[in-house]
């Protein structure tokens, strides 16, 4: 048995261990602040890219005028919310994929930081990275289309973005597991699962356009509800009230993934230790 | 050093430790197969390790060196045996075994892109440091192992493997760790370096009566730093001692003097250290 003395491990405040980790993301980024300007550059080139196609369906008469104004909101919305959720699922991913790369995985795995706050540590950079990075292609955006924003609710759709960012956090944790599991291949298979979510949740077109057995996919998916969400308080004005049912859902699906993830990242790791999988490659 | 028969816990206990892993090639997303062949990295490992004692592990390439520090680091789990540091089960009390240990690998990972005080910061904090103890400590330990605050402030890539290393140890410093285990700490360092850290070894033993585990391949370093030195052959213990024990032992009728800790290698482990090191180059 461990005498007394050995027993007082340091119980540091989590809140402080978990910015150890935000710390350290901001100063690996701040070192490719260029690779910054380049996604801030295609994220707003994608923006304008999908955009501009409302444009072109009034032109040629797809949709009428009068439609134009709705449809370049939705699609706007749509590449917004996608560059924010796939923001985060890449900040988590590469993180991770990065930590295999350097060796640096053991380091972090075997010091005193409960898992927990390790990862949820790094989702919060990953979340304020992405909301950052989003906000700025918006406002680059903005200028180039004429858009009728009188009567969105802003505040509903900023609460529909919080409360759903939960569960991008969850997602974030399980895309990053594959990185720690298969440092070779992590990331391609984690791009895997960021086109399904694309594929099922309606980013560019309603789900209702999806065949049926699709559409049951879309239910699952948390990117439906915060799509949707979104466009309701910024399209049709939805406010608290008539979003309660979406940050609802929202809320249901965060507090189901993150814990979730985390179990499923502790099994994962669990069985990197058993099979020896956290030994540096490359 | 305090090597007594007291009550106290040992800083190390390893009892009838066991580990092999999957050898060949994996198929797929490399889920390891029933049907691939597994190879035992440590066999019936076991050995204590003493309060303020350096215990060397010597072994040639492939002996189990590395896969046992792994475990003591939490890092792979055992299939058989146990291991106990100050009376925590390394594996069960995972979480109150890790603030009482830290590492130094072969390999010194780091985020490379950031500075030397960057990635101290990161990993000082992860022990709960503040980020004013972390700053201390580092400046001190660096420069004792003569690394100005110019180099800290550098980002890693930009060092050498040697100063690099010397980060490395600064890392596993910082915690003040009670059992430090050096996984050939000095491998790939210039002379110079390679005296400044084992004297730094030597130093932090006598100062702060922290315990050593020390693998190397270097066997001046093993007999002029190591209280008792083991010796690992595919995966077993074969012989373990003081390295004047160790030199009587293999001696046999010749005088001792004349038996070097490399007639003792070759003896214990049928290869030669060129071997090994032609082993490592290939």
């Amino acid at each position: 048995m461990a005498v007394a003395e050995l027993s007082l491990v340091r119980q540091p405040r989590r809140v402080a261990l978990g910015w150890a980790f935000f710390e350290r993301q901001a100063n690996l980024w701040k070192r490719f602040w260029a690779w910054e300007l380049v996604w801030l550059l295609y994220g707003l080139v994608n923006t304008l890219s999908i955009t501009f196609i409302a444009n072109e369906a009034a032109k040629s008469g797809a949709v009428r005028a009068a439609q134009q104004p709705r449809l370049t909101m939705f699609l706007l919305i749509g590449t917004l919310v996608w560059a924010y959720l796939s923001a985060v699922l890449e900040d988590m991913s590469l993180t991770i994929m990065w930590e295999r790369w350097e060796g640096t995985i053991e380091h972090t795995l075997m010091s005193p930081v409960p898992r927990v706050v390790h990862l949820v540590g790094m989702s919060v950079f990953g979340v304020l990275h992405a909301f950052v990075r989003t906000s700025l292609v918006l406002a680059c955006s903005l200028p180039f289309f004429h858009l009728e924003l009188a009567g969105a609710d802003w505040g509903a759709a900023a609460a529909v973005v919080v409360v759903g960012s939960a569960s991008l956090v969850g997602l974030g944790i399980l895309a990053s597991i594959l990185p720690m599991l298969y440092p070779e291949r992590g990331e391609q298979m984690s791009f895997m699962v960021q086109a399904l979510v694309l594929l099922v949740s309606g980013v560019y077109y309603s789900v209702n356009v999806l065949p049926g057995w699709l559409q049951v996919a879309s239910f699952v998916s948390p990117a439906t509800y915060l799509l949707r969400g979104t466009r309701d308080a910024l399209l049709d004005h939805a406010g608290f009230g008539a979003e309660a049912g979406v940050l609802g859902t929202l809320a249901v699906f965060g507090a189901v993934l993150v814990p979730l993830s985390l179990v499923a990242f502790g099994i994962a790791e669990r069985w990197a230790k058993k099979t020896g999988r956290l030994k540096r490659q490359g | 050093m305090n090597i007594t028969g007291s009550q106290q816990p040992l800083p190390l206990e390893v009892e009838a430790l066991s580990k092999s892993f999957k050898v060949g090639p994996a198929r797929g997303l490399s889920v390891p197969s029933r049907r691939r062949a597994t190879r035992a990295a440590l066999a019936g490992v076991s050995f204590r390790v003493h309060a303020g004692e350096i215990y060397g592990v010597l072994g040639s390439n492939g002996s189990g060196k590395s896969t046992l520090v792994r475990i003591l680091s939490t890092l792979l789990l055992p299939d058989e045996g146990s291991v106990r540091v100050f009376g925590y089960d390394a594996v069960r009390q995972a979480a109150s075994v890790r603030p009482l240990l830290n590492r130094v690998s072969v390999d010194p990972s780091f985020f490379k892109p950031m500075s030397a005080m960057e990635n101290l910061l990161f990993f000082g904090r992860v022990y709960g440091l503040s980020r004013a103890d972390v700053r201390r400590a580092s400046t001190a330990i660096l420069e004792r192992l003569g690394l100005d605050g110019e180099h800290a402030r550098e980002p890693m890539l930009h060092l050498s493997r040697g100063q690099q290393q010397k980060v490395a140890v600064a890392r596993a410093f910082l915690s003040a760790p009670r059992l430090l285990l050096l996984d050939e700490p000095t491998t790939g360092l210039d002379p110079r370096s390679k005296r400044e850290v084992q004297s730094f070894v030597a130093e932090a033993r006598r100062d702060q009566g922290v315990t050593v585990l020390l693998t190397t391949h270097d066997m001046s370093e093993a007999e002029h730093l190591c209280d008792r030195v083991a010796f690992l052959s595919a995966g077993k213990l074969v012989a373990e001692g003081t390295p004047l024990e160790l030199r009587k032992l293999v001696a046999g009728s010749r005088p001792v003097d004349e038996v070097g800790m490399e007639d003792v290698f070759i003896e214990l482990t049928g290869r030669s250290i060129e071997d090994d090191e032609e082993a490592e180059a290939s």
